[in-house]
């Protein structure tokens, strides 16, 4: 569909172009306003075509979250509509029932995302400052040594018997967090960041002031770094919350599943959250039927919640951290 | 002398500094890299541990590649993984500069914000959130497609079970997740173009088309070169949670589905066949590599400050 719509505009250009010249016959003004801006039609065009690619990208979402508001009656007989004859909260109720389940789940979403991020940001940013500075006598060799791992990769089934057999990683908290921690490329950007960003003549200064390089780090580079620093920080914090491939490979305890991969075998993850579920609630009957189809899509609504939520906030530190590493990506 | 203890001196402080990254390095980069031996084993477990299950595992040659090899998988996923990337790469790069291209000329600059922020959204979405997005759309009993064909009486489609629709669907997907990241790294680059060629342009007589077809698209080709030059290094790589999540995991669905990442899984998980999933593995990593130095040694005749290395 966006293939389609890109033909469409990129042929809705040259037509207005030509309607600019059209017009410039008769109203000499315009010569002079017209080539900065697009036509008005052109540019009428091109907001609908954006519109619509825009509305694609965010749709989905919006509809899933109607779905969770759609009772399960309603559902089961006239399938997932975009306005339902029937709303209901039942799904959330009724995740409500098994909020210890779910509450665990982001929990340990939560606690791997903080803790990973924390760890990876300074695993990357201690590693990348100390290869770009030329003091730095084996810089090249530990240059190398991140960089080989962008080209050579161990492949997964290595990687998986090294985590479960040498480090006995399965099954921990850690197995979600250490294999997520370093990515070289993130250190190249940053060592590029720490190359264009630190001046030699501060730092100099500084030492000749008698401050440690760890003072340095901490007092001068760390404050003045940050911009590149909260990228990493936020890549890092994106892909912990994200992230459910750790969790396929080395998580089969329950109380240690995060969200994403508890969405994941939601099926499996329903029916055993109802077996949890307070017998209480059970005996109340306090659902006609079980609202599974809509109590899944209203597990997508709060999982992606709160990405939907702060992610107009980030967002700017989010591009800004794309023109960083832009070039070299 | 003073300079030479200066000198290890503050090299003890990088060293300090690099020691985790390392450590962290030679654990989940460099030990698995030695674990590929495992391709031309067959593995069993030693109770001495690691290194003794990998060094103790009998020597079988090129079996496990032989075993690959002999079966039609082999072929499915490598012609799958080529295939879809060479799609992925032509389309998201006509996408994202087109997209780049418009949203930079939009004349009300809110709209075009509200639209980036829109458009990029998909990006933050793991590919579980994005299954159920499909999901939505193509589920048999209750999907948004099957009930729009209903409104027309055609029967309802089993999309996950229906291969032929496959290649569309992942296709689009990919865009759609894609086209929002790919986008803005071409606007910023936009944004960077120095206004006075844009002037000297409009001094000439140049209208709005003239001036992307002769301005912006020629400024924007370098970065379009490698970015694409870079992506065909990576063509043997594929994005896992595409072809593993939003299939579900649909069986009949495999012949164009699977690329080399799913199968190397499915091997390991639902098979447990150490030796021949490794031999795939090392068959991606060792071809990916081959494809990133090329493809590098081309970037370096192109433009030599946009090589890897």
């Amino acid at each position: 569909m966006p293939k389609l719509e890109q033909t469409q505009s990129s042929l809705a250009i040259p037509k207005s172009a030509e309607g600019i010249k059209g017009g410039e016959a008769h109203i000499p003004t315009k010569r002079y306003r017209d080539p900065q801006h697009l036509h008005p039609a052109a540019n009428a065009i091109i907001s609908v075509l954006l519109g619509i690619l825009a509305f694609t990208c965010v749709f989905p979402f919006l509809y899933v979250i109607v779905i969770s508001f759609t009772s399960e009656e309603s559902i089961v007989r006239n399938g997932f509509e975009l306005i339902p004859k029937e709303w209901s909260m039942d799904a959330y109720r009724y995740l409500w029932s098994m909020k210890e389940a779910l509450l665990r789940s982001y929990g340990v979403t939560i606690l791997i995302t903080i803790l990973g991020t924390i760890i990876s940001v300074f695993m990357i940013t201690f590693y990348a400052y100390a290869i770009s500075r030329p003091q730095f006598k084996y810089r090249r060799f530990f240059t190398f040594l991140a960089f080989f791992t962008m080209l050579f990769s161990g492949g997964l089934v290595p990687t998986y018997i090294v985590v479960t057999q040498f480090l006995d990683l399965k099954n921990t908290i850690w197995a979600l967090i250490l294999p997520l921690a370093m990515n070289a490329f993130y250190i190249i950007i940053m060592r590029t960041f720490f190359l264009k960003s630190v001046s030699e003549s501060i730092l100099e200064s500084a030492r000749i002031d008698g401050a440690s390089e760890w003072r340095i780090f901490f007092q001068i580079i760390f404050p003045l770094s940050l911009p590149g620093i909260a990228t990493v920080a936020l890549f890092s914090t994106l892909g912990y919350w994200n992230d459910w491939f750790a969790a396929l490979l080395y998580i089969d305890d329950p109380n240690l599943v995060p969200l994403q991969a508890l969405l994941m075998k939601i099926e499996a993850n329903l029916e055993f959250m109802r077996q949890n579920m307070d017998v209480a609630i059970m005996q109340t009957s306090l659902f006609d039927t079980i609202p599974q189809e809509s109590a899944k899509m209203a597990m997508v609504v709060i999982a992606t919640l709160p990405i939907a939520v702060s992610y107009p906030f980030f967002q700017k530190y989010f591009i800004s951290g794309l023109t960083i590493g832009g070039v070299k990506e | 002398m003073k300079r030479i203890l200066n000198d290890l001196n503050k090299n003890r402080v990088w060293l300090l500094m690099v020691l985790p990254g390392t450590i962290w390095l030679l654990l989940f980069s460099y030990l698995p890299m030695f674990g590929q031996v495992l391709a031309f084993k067959k593995f069993r477990i030693d109770p001495d541990g690691f290194f003794a299950s990998v060094i103790n595992s009998e020597w079988v040659g090129l079996d496990n590649f032989k075993y690959l090899f002999s079966t039609n998988d082999a072929w499915i996923i490598t012609r799958n993984t080529i295939f879809y990337n060479l799609i992925f790469i032509v389309l998201g790069l006509i996408t994202a500069v087109a997209t780049a291209v418009l949203l930079s000329e939009l004349i009300n600059k809110r709209l075009s914000k509200i639209y980036q922020t829109s458009i990029l959204f998909p990006h933050f979405i793991s590919w579980v959130i994005g299954s159920y997005f499909v999901f939505t759309f193509l589920s048999t009993e209750h999907g948004l497609l099957n009930l729009i064909l209903g409104w027309f009486h055609v029967d309802p489609i089993s999309w996950y079970n229906e291969s032929k629709y496959w290649p569309f669907i992942l296709v689009f997907m990919s865009i759609w997740k894609g086209v929002g990241y790919g986008s803005i790294v071409y606007l910023a680059s936009i944004v960077g173009i120095d206004r006075t060629y844009y002037e000297a342009a409009m001094i000439d007589g140049a209208s709005k088309w003239k001036q992307i077809k002769h301005v912006t698209l020629p400024m924007l080709k370098p970065l379009m070169i490698i970015l694409t030059i870079m992506n065909i290094g990576r063509i043997f790589n594929s994005d896992f949670g595409l072809f593993y999540q939003v299939p579900r995991d649909s069986g009949s669905l495999y012949g164009v589905t699977n690329v080399i990442d799913t199968f190397v899984y499915r091997g390991l998980m639902n098979l447990g066949d150490i030796g021949m999933s490794t031999a795939a593995g090392l068959y991606q990593s060792a071809v990916g590599f081959i494809l990133v130095i090329i493809t590098n040694y081309i970037v370096r005749k192109v433009d030599e400050d946009s090589a890897l290395f």
